[in-house]
């Protein structure tokens, strides 16, 4: 608290930074998948369910078996094991995706919390953290720039699904299939199948950015814990225009604004914590309502998406 | 696409059935190589089926299809492409969010893992280089116009190295002037004896001007086969729909003083992405008169209809009808008899769950003779008033009872123009009603339109078809991105000057 009085409104700044750069891990993680599935052509609404079933089996994995990337990898499986369930489920005739995705949400907020209770008390051990704030003699700087390494594995993502989804093969076909069902098929692909795919790697991410809740930040296992983030990384990727670029700047806004609450504390302003808590959820409804039109579909979105048809 | 590939394509003795239905009944054709031949039919007369045989979408019952005397066996597209035939389709099958460049590389068979952009590049340039059309590389789909999305589906096709193309109706999305323009090089390129060309239409104003051979198709049987020389337009058209005759069309009555009926005044609207389309527009139409706009579509005339139809908000502007400031509301509707027909009727103006009834019956099923105190609506008398109209305007169909949806087009149009028409009518606005229709529900809508006119109606017209301006309108505007740039009567029309105008170049 020292330190902090001393450096006044920029402690608040640096606490900001350091909040979005620990928080906006698996809105990163979440965006990123969900970004993969959209532009395959579906929307996967049941994000918040595979995040917990993330962050549920990598906290369990990593506490039976003592290595938590064990859990993230188990956690990525299971993600894409429910991304593939939402993607066969809707391969079906007539079957729409905002349906499934809502029963998925359900589906998998629920298993988490029956199979997850023996995990509530035992603690998994944590993912390791890099210190780029080593430079620093400030406590805060160092405390802010200490790192998690799935952070900087997302930030590696960005730009290779970016690269890949304009060079690469997998890249045209999934944005093919995206964007023009009929010329898909025209061209002989397997619509189902490719959507199907890009649900299940959508799914793989979900899962990893579940288990950084879990095994890092807040790095517990209780049901509370992801607190929206699954559906609010669904109004990120609209925001963020089906771009990873961008996703990565719109992950880092929302996990600022997370951490805008617990910054304001280190200053001693605790009063109306809650509100500042609420910052994320009114950030997406501002967004929303900002990027929305009654008369356009939105720029840059995949044509054979359900909110466009 | 090398000279010494061109080769003579032929199908013999071509045989069909879809269940019971007779699709193709013995077609024997000959493609000559380098020619410039036609499949001249109505709609429903096989010319697709056939040519989905021969790209290998069906297989026919009977007969051979053979490539330089050698017969082949084609079970999937990815076959005929191997032998060099490609198939340009009605609809696009462009990817919209992606690059020219991206297209054109998707359609190979072989997509490399990791695309190295820098040589794809080079190659596609050099591609480019030596088509007698260009498209930019980098320019999004979305951001192209129908003519261009049309080239750069023929470029595909060129692009995979396919000599021999199949045309289906390519120029039912263009305007005169991009029609004329890719049929002429196409023709240049046949005559060049880079491909061949097999063009199906229904135009016979197309078939005239560019084909080398026309080959006439009708109920699925070869009808008739000619030069374009030596072969009359009249004789054409009773190959194609077995009668010399299409329903004539009503004679125009001479106007007097002008009552005005639909005032716009300084209209201004914007598009979908908030630019404005529509810009500044005037106009007067008076009672007894057709108002034609004509204009290469995307011009603002979508925005217009969808302002005057109350299904778009105007940014400025006034809209009088028979002299009141008109609101759009249904009591304005039907105290001013304003009457509808939007183009694509299905998406427009029709509830696509709804039954043919129910769809007829959108205009009134709220007024006292369909109701039972206002409030219940009877089925009974809605589905007789259906039935008068279905007879009236011989919509063809199960019953009154039968989806929208399972109705064709052209009978998806009748029950538009029934429902509109069937009672008194003071200002018609009528948007693209003939596209895609046959020769025989053109007529006929065309006849009804100006039957509208000559009992006093006025009637706006906004057409993509120049023809059908030409022959309907009595005044002729024409629009380009969304002002009014010229008018003229109809006596003093001339094409070229509209054309001009059309292309801006007035």
């Amino acid at each position: 608290m020292e330190g902090a009085t001393q450096l006044g409104w920029w402690g608040v700044l640096i606490a900001v930074i350091g909040g979005a750069l620990r928080v906006s891990t698996p809105y990163l993680f979440v965006s990123l998948g969900e970004t993969l599935t959209e532009k395959g052509g579906r929307i996967n609404l049941g994000l918040e369910g595979i995040l917990m079933m993330g962050a549920m089996s990598g906290y369990g994995i990593a506490v039976l078996t003592g290595n938590p990337w064990f859990g993230v990898l188990v956690a990525g499986c299971a993600g894409a094991l429910l991304g593939l369930l939402h993607g066969l489920i809707c391969n079906l005739p007539r079957v729409n995706d905002t349906a499934v995705g809502i029963s998925l949400f359900i589906f998998g907020t629920g298993l988490a919390f029956f199979l997850g209770k023996p995990f509530i008390q035992p603690s998994a051990p944590r993912l390791p953290d890099i210190a780029l704030g080593a430079w620093s003699a400030l406590p805060q700087i160092r405390s802010a720039l200490q790192v998690n390494v799935l952070f900087i594995i997302g930030v590696i993502l960005v730009p290779v699904l970016s690269w890949s989804l304009k060079n690469t093969r997998w890249g045209m076909i999934l944005r093919t299939v995206g964007d023009s069902s009929d010329a898909a098929k025209a061209l002989g692909y397997h619509v189902n199948r490719v959507r199907t795919l890009g649900t299940m790697v959508g799914g793989f991410l979900a899962g990893i950015g579940g288990s950084f809740l879990s095994l890092y930040y807040p790095g517990t296992w209780n049901e509370g814990l992801s607190s929206g983030q699954g559906l609010m990384a669904v109004a990120l990727v609209i925001f963020a225009r089906w771009n990873p670029v961008y996703c990565f700047g719109v992950a880092l806004l929302f996990g600022g604004a997370t951490a805008l609450g617990p910054a304001l504390q280190t200053v001693g302003i605790t009063s109306n914590y809650y509100l500042y808590g609420a910052a994320p959820y009114f950030l997406t409804l501002v967004l929303l309502i900002h990027s929305s039109s009654t008369k356009h579909s939105l720029a840059g979105a995949p044509s054979e998406l359900s909110i466009n048809r | 696409m090398t000279q010494d590939s061109l080769a003579t394509v032929e199908v013999q003795k071509l045989t069909k059935y879809f269940g019971a239905l007779n699709a193709l009944e013995n077609v024997t054709i000959r493609f000559d190589p380098g020619s410039f031949h036609a499949l001249l039919g109505e709609n429903g007369a096989g010319k697709s089926t056939l040519a989905k045989c021969i790209m290998g979408y069906y297989q026919a019952d009977s007969g051979r299809i053979s490539v330089d005397g050698q017969a082949h066996k084609i079970t999937n597209p990815r076959q005929a492409h191997r032998l060099g035939l490609g198939m340009v389709y009605q609809h696009f099958t462009l990817v919209p969010n992606m690059t020219v460049a991206e297209n054109l590389l998707l359609g190979e068979e072989h997509i490399p893992w990791i695309i190295d952009w820098k040589a794809q590049r080079k190659r596609l340039e050099e591609f480019m280089a030596a088509m007698p059309f260009r498209l930019d590389l980098n320019q999004k789909v979305t951001g192209l116009a129908a003519g261009e999305k049309q080239k750069l589906e023929i470029l595909k096709q060129l692009f995979l190295g396919n000599w021999f193309l199949i045309l289906d109706e390519p120029t039912s999305v263009l305007t005169p002037s991009e029609a004329d323009e890719i049929l002429g090089l196409m023709r240049q390129m046949a005559d060049e004896k880079r491909i061949t060309v097999v063009l199906i239409t229904h135009k016979l104003r197309e078939v005239k001007e560019f084909a080398g051979e026309i080959t006439v198709l009708r109920n699925g049987a070869v009808t008739g086969y000619g030069r374009p020389g030596e072969i009359k337009r009249s004789e054409l058209i009773q190959m194609m729909i077995g009668r010399e005759k299409v329903p004539p069309a009503v004679c125009r009555v001479e106007g007097e003083v002008c009552e005005s009926r639909l005032e716009i005044r300084d209209l201004t609207v914007n598009n979908d992405n908030g630019l404005t389309a529509v810009k500044d527009v005037d106009l007067n139409v008076c009672a007894g008169e057709i108002v034609g706009i004509a204009g290469v579509s995307g011009n603002g005339q979508t925005e217009l209809v969808e302002a005057l139809a109350g299904q778009r908000q105007a940014q400025a502007g006034r809209i009088l009808v028979s002299g009141d400031r008109f609101r759009r509301t249904r009591a304005e509707i039907r105290a001013k008899h304003v009457c509808l027909l939007s183009e694509e009727p299905l998406n427009n103006s029709c509830v696509r769950s709804m039954t043919l009834a129910e769809n007829l019956a959108l205009r009134n099923y709220d007024e006292p003779k369909h109701t039972i105190g206002r409030w219940f609506v009877r089925r009974k008398s809605m589905n007789r008033h259906a039935l008068d109209l279905i007879e009236h305007f011989s919509i063809k169909t199960q019953g009154p009872d039968a989806p929208i949806e399972t109705l064709s087009g052209g009978n998806v149009q009748r029950t538009v123009l029934a429902r509109e028409l069937s009672e008194e009518v003071s200002l018609l606005i009528a948007h693209n009603p003939c596209f895609g229709l046959d020769l025989n529900a053109v007529a006929e809508i065309r006849n009804k339109i100006t039957e509208a006119r000559n009992s006093g109606a006025a009637v706006l017209l906004i057409s993509a078809d120049l023809d059908e301006i030409l022959e309907l309108s009595d005044r002729i505007v024409v629009m380009f991105e969304g002002q009014l740039v010229y008018e003229t009567t109809c006596d003093s029309a001339d094409v070229q000057t509209i054309g001009r105008y059309m292309a801006s170049q007035g």
